[in-house]
């Protein structure tokens, strides 16, 4: 499988200044692909274009192996921010957020290092690299094909960042995911990616 | 070396925070069980730990911004003074300045010029004075790679990274003895990042104790002269720069180790299991469980903070 990202121009509403311009970008089943470039180079807005969270101009599209990202369904490209704890309801227990999208099984559970009793507890009382343990396995569905990881564990400390990353890792390579990492961070990303993109070349924004 | 001799002393700091269970039922939570801390003038001592370990909770305290249903124990000394909470309010913002965590903690609706000169008075004001301060301001911008016009523009129109080096400006602008930097280097890329540190290192030469809190231990070996290691709630080792350098063996503390070896550029290879979550904590040493030196011993009691090899640790086995 394919995801592919052609011709993308992109502006936000207000703005003048084009975030990306004729941007391609693609990755396959299975690859894991680095996105590099120094902040405000438009890095998180290609993120959320692949993940379908914003359209791209015309003229631009974004195709999972030659068709449009699906509407009102699950979306195979899950998109998984820097800061969990935007992305959780503050008034769901942590056991409804985790199986939002299905049960997660026991063994990935426990290689993430989620504490049975976690479950029941609200998100208000768990710290960010707890909450983004559950945000990362909620995203680890069978029916995901492509993980962006937007910073995924920027605000993590090394040992919880490692722990994530190894069972996405395996994950990835068990169900053939591929995986686009953004990060500043140069030594995670050539511990992790097979190839790195350098954003600041491919983009030229006017 | 003496009391006096720190610029700010972190004793013992205890911090509970009283909540309503159910209906007018009230509990105490214990977040922060031993905190020690000590930060020397022209220093700058890097706090590491992961979210939860009490790392804000620190600055928090030292500032004096603890919210009303928390409690404080232990003993904060700023030039060898014990600091009451009057005290801590004089002080804040004067002797003492925090970088925020979060870009949120800049005004949304102040274009970004007057903010940065909001400690020394802001740039309103009639003609020939207000034009100098625009200048002031664009002058501070410069010295971080900052467009001029950046101090016209309002926060929603910065970047990540941008709005970052602002608050850093914010307070640098204002002339203090000590810094407490919350997090300031996630999402800077390494240019940036290097010339954020760069700044921090001169601000410290003019004799400011610097406290920066981070879970980036790279960002802190970068900079810092010592690293404080904090886990759940307590000071687990603190330790040079120097003794991170190979494969840590001049470490004292098994999960200093671990933090070390599993930064992306080592090993990357995790410890199972997770910090326990306030209330849950174990009757005996808190890193009980996930350490791979555990013996009976540990479980049993918690261990003291004791001077090892010119560092500190709370680990029975550290030798």
């Amino acid at each position: 499988m394919r995801l592919k990202a052609e011709n993308i121009s992109f502006r936000y509403p207000c703005g003048h200044n084009y975030v990306l311009k004729d941007v391609d970008f693609e990755v396959e089943s299975g690859e894991i692909v680095g996105l590099s470039a120094p902040s405000g180079y438009g890095k998180s807005t290609l993120g959320r274009i692949l993940a379908g969270y914003e359209e791209p101009e015309k003229g631009g599209a974004v195709t999972l192996d030659g068709r449009p990202l699906p509407k009102n369904l699950f979306n195979p490209v899950q998109l998984i921010f820097q800061h969990p704890e935007k992305a959780v309801n503050p008034k769901w227990k942590m056991k409804k957020i985790l199986t939002e999208s299905g049960t997660p099984p026991a063994e990935l559970i426990s290689a993430m290092g989620i504490q049975e009793g976690w479950m029941d507890r609200w998100p208000a009382e768990l710290s960010g690299g707890e909450l983004q343990r559950f945000c990362v396995l909620r995203a680890l569905t069978p029916k995901t094909r492509f993980l962006i990881a937007d910073e995924m564990t920027t605000m993590l400390d090394a040992v919880t960042q490692a722990q994530i990353w190894q069972v996405v890792l395996a994950y990835a390579k068990e169900q053939g995911m591929g995986v686009v990492v953004i990060s500043h961070e140069r030594a995670l990303m050539e511990r992790l990616c097979s190839r790195i993109v350098d954003l600041e070349q491919a983009n030229s924004p006017v | 070396m003496k009391d006096e001799e720190y610029l700010l002393k972190v004793e013992n700091l205890g911090v509970s925070f009283s909540q309503y269970t159910q209906g007018l039922k009230k509990t105490r939570l214990q977040v922060i069980t031993d905190l020690c801390v000590e930060l020397r003038a022209g220093e700058i001592l890097a706090v590491v730990g992961s979210s939860g370990s009490g790392k804000s909770l620190l600055a928090h305290a030292v500032l004096g911004i603890l919210p009303e249903n928390a409690e404080e124990t232990g003993s904060i000394f700023f030039e060898g003074r014990k600091l009451s909470q009057r005290d801590k309010e004089a002080l804040r913002g004067k002797e003492i300045a925090l970088i925020p965590q979060s870009v949120n903690f800049l005004d949304p609706l102040q274009k970004v010029g007057d903010q940065i000169l909001s400690g020394t008075g802001g740039t309103s004001g009639p003609g020939q004075k207000r034009r100098r301060r625009t200048e002031q301001a664009e002058a501070l911008l410069a010295r971080y790679g900052l467009e001029p016009g950046v101090a016209r523009y309002f926060p929603h129109q910065l970047s990540g990274g941008m709005a970052r080096k602002v608050l850093l400006q914010t307070a640098l602008a204002a002339d203090c003895r000590a810094i407490i930097a919350d997090e300031p280097t996630p999402g800077l890329d390494p240019d940036s990042l290097a010339e954020v540190l760069r700044d921090f290192r001169a601000a410290a030469a003019e004799g400011r104790g610097i406290l920066m809190i981070t879970h980036d231990i790279n960002a802190a070996l970068q900079i810092a002269d010592r690293i404080a290691i904090f886990y759940a709630g307590t000071t687990f080792e603190i330790a040079a720069s120097s003794d991170f350098a190979g494969d840590g063996a001049a470490l004292r503390h098994p999960y200093t180790r671990a933090l070390l070896q599993a930064l992306p550029d080592r090993g990357f290879t995790p410890i199972p299991g997770s910090q326990p979550l306030p209330g849950e904590l174990p009757e005996g040493c808190l890193f009980c469980g996930r350490c791979p030196q555990q013996t009976e011993e540990c479980a049993g009691r918690r261990p003291m903070f004791r001077d090892l090899r010119g560092g500190k640790v709370r680990c029975i086995h550290a030798t």
